[in-house]
């Protein structure tokens, strides 16, 4: 039976609660980190909740169009931070569809996004004439072309990636594809000799950003007149809005589509899918280059957002923080994969961060914290004991904790917390 | 390129992966036992090498001034002790909850091993940071294991290297009779071919799986302790490396097999020194060391396509 309470179905009021005391909170002090974590767990609210589709469409759409961008103008770091969130979320959409839907375990989901950036970097900027003469870089506007590029380019690396890997069985594919991630991050890292296409550790920088005269004319036309700095911060917000409702379309068609419910065929008892007739290399191969294809394409927009890629942003630990995503939402959600990526970045950007401040704060305060029995000077504290520095623990904290107490996740699919809990 | 020089260097090319590859060796028996019993790979388990090799460490600084033989001993001795009980730890509070729930979907232990593997990463360095305020322990320098020895064919070894042979060798033998010769091999053994009816058999499977737990985490404190003596200096990531490689070394002797694990780590460890090595003479310096860590990981991807069941391994058939 379905129990309406467990999927949020009858939080109406706490939730317009959250959404109006986060949204004023934020737009008059755009610079409090609290207020935004009350927005954005309004966000994440009306994203779970189940009543009310048009409700729920309109305070979606107020919140992340109006507040933000609004707040966004005051304190542009907002605006870096959600178009951060955002591309998490994308590319957590992405292994969703591997990882969630077809069950096949990717550790080196972080190498497509890598394969995404680099192929905007390398192009983007001065680099390709490193390797192949002419006048680089290309003129931002290709930028926009490259967004499909890169589609192209990762979706044909995933199938490359994929074609020994995904003969094999489920836990030798974990291993292969976390090795084929590092050796796509240490080819990354030694690619500047004898050829230089990546110009090794040190990365690429500058790269292009895409010309936006048409869309600060665009803001000039409907009578906004921002300030220039804010131009970017905001297109990359709404760029990466956009493709996330894209990519979460592509998703939720494809869930229920033919090749989606191959994906789950597969995911649930390869033996039996095979019987039934369906490709299980092929199918397979979809999967993953669905997902690359998106990583990929997170790639090219996080490689103009930054102006800077290198190998060190292309790690494990990347691609364990995405799975991490992933396994919190709930594998297979799409809800919950957005869910999970914005928890996690947050937790990872702003709470470890500010921690790390805080005990900055208590070192230098030189107080002493006195129980009476036991003294401790806080000057003392270790300089190695950061937590922006723990992301691992986090991480290994979550996954356990998760699999042991809550597999399906918090924000479940359905099938997925029917199966785990048959029998409950 | 000169020839002359590769076949100069050759013997102690050999030499030098032949101690890497002992070292591999013990690690990939505990990937291999872990897997034979419960079917997971263990990711976790290259963490309790990494731990071993602190705990080692911490000793052998500790017992500076009672020499080295003593040193030595203390440290594999507390290197074996705290990883084993670490590996039986980790079996206690990770993997016996996802077996008691019996949970159809199979990525869940798998992502539970990750899990644990990174926790443990930032545990260590959360306890060199809280105890050392560093990042980094450096194991101590003792002359007699420093002072070198020489060998026919201009090939050179060092005590320390004489030290990890002998320690190899004995563990390896240890873990032989104990799983082959032995009641309680016989159970693990048991309990590796088919859980149920060894079960049915009066053998309790947790108490086997847990034994295995602790001789893997053994071996993989004295690989850790050995390893940290040969390389000299451990932090809290030291243990991926050796840990995929040891895993790779596993599958490519057809895990599962003891024999197999010790064969595929000596290969291994001679092919990543060899290639480490030639590689940049060969190629004039444009592929240098820096893609021996890579060597591994094709050897892993061309033996699970060609002969997934590995050198030694027997064929599996999977049953519907």
């Amino acid at each position: 039976m379905w129990k309406k309470s467990r999927t949020l179905g009858g939080g109406m009021i706490p939730l317009l609660a959250a959404a109006i005391a986060g949204s004023f909170w934020l737009l008059l002090d755009p610079g409090s980190t609290l207020a935004f974590l009350v927005w954005l767990a309004a966000v994440l609210l009306t994203l779970a909740w189940e009543g009310r589709p048009r409700l729920r469409w309109a305070l979606g759409a107020v919140l992340l169009l109006v507040v933000l961008p609004m707040a966004g103008m005051a304190n542009s770091f907002l605006l870096e931070l959600t178009v951060q969130i955002g591309i998490y979320a994308a590319m957590a959409l992405g292994l969703n569809v591997v990882v969630g839907l077809a069950g096949l375990l990717d550790l080196g989901y972080a190498a497509f996004f890598a394969v995404g950036a680099y192929t905007w970097a390398i192009f983007g900027s001065a680099q390709a004439a490193a390797f192949l003469g002419g006048t680089f870089p290309l003129p931002g506007g290709y930028f926009y072309l490259f967004l499909f590029i890169a589609v192209i380019t990762t979706a044909l690396v995933g199938v490359l990636i994929g074609l020994p890997a995904l003969r094999l069985r489920g836990d030798y594919l974990a291993i292969v594809t976390l090795a084929m991630g590092e050796v796509v991050r240490v080819l990354a890292n030694n690619l500047d000799h004898p050829i230089n296409i990546t110009n090794g550790p040190q990365g690429i920088t500058p790269i292009a950003r895409p010309p936006i005269g048409w869309f600060s004319d665009l803001l000039g036309s409907v009578g906004l007149v921002l300030p220039a700095y804010i131009w970017y911060p905001l297109f990359f917000y709404l760029l990466v809005l956009l493709l996330i409702g894209l990519i979460t379309l592509v998703n939720v068609r494809l869930s229920d589509s033919p090749l989606g419910r191959a994906w789950v065929a597969i995911r649930e008892d390869e033996v039996a899918a095979r019987a039934m007739g369906i490709p299980l290399l092929r199918t397979k191969l979809m999967a993953f280059a669905t997902g690359a294809a998106f990583s990929g394409t997170m790639g090219v927009v996080f490689a103009a957002k930054q102006l800077f890629v290198s190998p060190e942003s292309f790690t494990l630990v990347q691609s364990i923080l995405i799975l991490t995503m992933v396994i919190l939402g709930g594998m297979g959600s799409i809800r919950g994969a957005i869910v999970g990526a914005a928890l996690v970045t947050v937790l990872n950007l702003q709470v470890l961060k500010s921690l790390s401040e805080y005990l900055n704060v208590l070192r230098q305060s030189g107080a002493v914290l006195d129980l009476g029995f036991w003294r401790y000077d806080l000057s003392a504290l270790p300089t190695q004991l950061e937590p922006a520095k723990y992301e691992r623990l986090v991480f290994g904290v979550i996954l356990v904790a998760m699999m042991i107490w809550r597999p399906e996740g918090l924000l479940p699919s359905r099938r997925a917390s029917l199966e785990l809990h048959q029998g409950e | 390129m000169d020839w002359q020089i590769i076949l100069d260097i050759l013997p102690s090319v050999l030499l030098e992966g032949l101690l890497l590859g002992l070292v591999y060796a013990m690690i990939a028996l505990g990937y291999s036992m872990v897997y034979g019993v419960l079917g997971l790979i263990n990711f976790a388990h290259s963490e309790v090498f990494m731990i071993g090799a602190v705990a080692g460490a911490e000793v052998m600084i500790g017992c500076v001034h009672a020499g080295p033989a003593a040193a030595l001993v203390l440290a594999l001795l507390a290197g074996a002790l705290v990883s084993g009980m670490l590996a039986v730890l980790i079996e206690r509070v990770a993997y016996r909850p996802l077996r008691r729930r019996a949970s159809k979907v199979r990525l869940v232990p798998l992502i539970t091993a990750i899990g644990v593997s990174f926790f443990l990463q930032d545990a260590a360095r959360l306890y060199l940071g809280l105890v050392h305020d560093d990042f980094y322990r450096v194991y101590p320098n003792f002359e007699l294991l420093e002072r070198t020895m020489d060998l026919p064919l201009q090939a050179t070894i060092q005590g320390k290297g004489i030290v990890l042979m002998g320690v190899a060798a004995l563990m390896l033998g240890v873990l032989w009779f104990l799983v082959v010769r032995t009641p309680m091999g016989r159970a693990i053994r048991a309990v590796a071919q088919d859980r149920e009816a060894a079960s049915l058999m009066g053998i309790d499977p947790d108490r086997v799986i847990t034994r295995t737990f602790f001789l893997g985490g053994c071996l993989g404190g004295v690989a850790g302790v050995l390893f940290g003596l040969l390389y000299t200096q451990i932090n809290p990531y030291s243990g991926f490396f050796p840990g995929i490689k040891a895993f790779t070394a596993a599958v490519l002797g057809g895990i599962g097999s003891i024999p197999g694990a010790a064969l595929g780590g000596l290969f291994l460890g001679v092919l990543e020194i060899m290639g480490g090595t030639y590689l940049p003479l060969v190629s004039d310096g444009n592929i240098g060391t820096e893609y021996k860590d890579i060597f591994a990981f094709a050897v892993l991807i061309a033996i699970l396509l060609f002969k997934p069941s590995g050198l030694l391994g027997r064929g599996h058939v999977e049953k519907v």
